[in-house]
């Protein structure tokens, strides 16, 4: 029996890493949001002086894993591991930062989970001895991912209202042995799950089940109740799939509708900012939990937080096809002191 | 027995998404369409009567006039304009002999950096292509069942 497991999902860290240090760079629309202020970069122009989105991506990418190192004095040729993905086809932004910085390096793919998915690997290898320091990055750009998952920007397309604004950011934590946290204290690794969504358009629906699968796996592998938590956060569900998650996770018998929220409703101001069901992308949670969550936990605001990134499992391809599209969750439960 | 179970919660929850999410608005957008398309077809009708006053003839004035309304919405979408019609207008803006300018000129300008070739070339008629496809096939289907029964 693997000691560090406990329930059927959940892995509990005998000694809890430290998330010591994280950095966010984000796009102009995202600095525009309430959460601006929480950002450590915002990039006036999302061409970020490169010459193509993808560029930019990659570049955002790249320097938000060097300011988090640099915030602690650190240089990557210290760094032991890189786990890091992203949406492009092949995850070439995420590999050009491996290229570019020479840590280390596990790429991945988990779609917009791959913020919880990087940090879950990040705490288990260094928790498992394997690493001192390991970076856990993603990044995401709406003009890369629009063209690539859907139409060129400037085609005159009607946007229906449960579509979702992919969000321009980057997130980059630094994983350590040893500091003072905030600690990453249980992972909750989620399986696919696909109740038969095909609209593309309806992500939040079609990861929803995932999520209320992931949370309810958590509460009984950990035997914690929703109040355990300050916070409960998902990584780009909207508020389509927001509610969704709400109601499956209550036919379970957890309420959480009084601290359950998600990073792509409180990334932008939904009345202002014309994004409709609200922002997904990596970048999406990366970004929130690196920049504004991460800042409260350390300040003290948040004590206990679960963070789940949640992903659409679907390509360009698989759509066409006329596959459903499967959802994944990765929960990581993270505590300012422990 | 287990995989009907499934397939039972499943179509529940299918039912249960379209509760939750927001459906368009289907009287909102009709009337945007309605005004817009009409717009551009009074946009249209301006410059056909202009060119009739210039005296060209009406056999050839079509042409004309569908040479300046591509050029149009060619040029509304180079300066990011057209995008922001299409958002309110929906069909309003794509029906329009405008709208196919756009489904072409779109995506040349998002591809040229994958190359002239490659890039621009080859992604050019990439939502435009279909159209022009059915289009045809369906206008020589027309055709030769107009040639036997006339």
């Amino acid at each position: 029996m693997a000691e560090k497991k406990i329930g059927l999902q959940t892995v509990k860290f005998k000694n809890p890493p430290s998330i010591v240090s994280t950095a966010s760079i984000v796009g102009p629309k995202e600095g525009e949001g309430p959460l601006r202020e929480y950002f450590d970069l915002i990039i006036s122009d999302d061409l970020y002086d490169e010459d193509s989105w993808e560029k930019a991506e990659s570049k955002m990418a790249r320097e938000a894993v060097r300011m988090a190192l640099k915030k602690i004095g650190m240089t990557p040729d210290r760094v032991d591991y890189l786990f890091e993905g992203d949406l492009l086809n092949q995850i070439t932004s995420s590999s050009f930062v491996a290229r570019d910085l020479k840590i280390p390096f596990f790429g991945l793919y988990g779609a917009c989970s791959t913020m919880t998915e990087s940090l879950s690997l990040a705490a288990m290898i260094t928790d498992g001895g394997y690493s001192d320091y390991a970076v856990a990055a993603t990044s995401s750009h709406f003009s890369s991912a629009e063209r690539q998952f859907r139409f060129p920007l400037e085609l005159g397309t009607q946007r229906p209202p449960t579509a979702q604004w992919t969000v321009t950011g980057a997130g980059a934590a630094v994983v350590g042995r040893n500091g003072e946290g905030p600690y990453i204290t249980y992972v909750t690794t989620g399986r696919v799950m696909d109740f038969g969504i095909k609209d593309a358009n309806n992500m939040g629906a079609a990861m929803a089940p995932a999520a209320a699968d992931t949370i309810i796996r958590h509460f009984k592998d950990t035997g914690f109740k929703p109040q355990d938590y300050d916070l409960i956060i998902s990584g780009d569900l909207g508020q389509v799939g927001r509610q969704l998650t709400i109601d499956m996770v209550k036919e379970n018998g957890y309420d959480i509708s009084q601290n359950f929220t998600d990073c792509g409703i409180e990334i932008f101001d939904s009345d202002r900012q014309d994004v409709h069901a609200g922002a997904s992308g990596c970048g999406c949670s990366a970004v929130v939990f690196c920049g504004y969550l991460y800042s409260q936990i350390k300040k003290g605001n948040i004590k206990r937080l679960l963070i789940m990134s949640t992903g659409a499992l679907l390509s360009p391809t698989s759509t066409q096809q006329g596959e459903s599209i499967p959802g994944i969750a990765h929960a990581v439960a993270i505590e300012g002191r422990i | 027995m287990e995989r009907s179970k499934e397939e039972e919660i499943k179509k529940d929850y299918l039912k249960m998404a379209e509760k939750v999410g927001p459906s368009s608005s289907f009287l909102k957008n009709c009337a945007a369409a309605f005004i817009v398309g009409g717009l551009i077809c009074d946009v249209g009708q301006l410059v056909m009567n202009y060119f009739l006053s210039l005296g060209i003839p009406k056999d050839e004035v079509n042409s004309y006039v569908a040479a300046v309304m591509i050029f149009l919405g060619a040029f509304l979408t180079g300066i990011g304009v057209y995008d922001n019609i299409g958002k309110h207008a929906g069909a309003g803006s794509i029906v329009p002999i405008t709208g196919f300018a756009n489904s072409v000129v779109s995506p040349a300008m998002e591809f040229k950096r994958e190359g002239y070739v490659f890039g621009v070339g080859a992604k050019m008629f990439v939502i435009a292509g279909p159209v022009l496809v059915y289009g045809i096939s369906a206008s020589i289907i027309v055709g030769l069942i107009y040639y036997f029964i006339r």
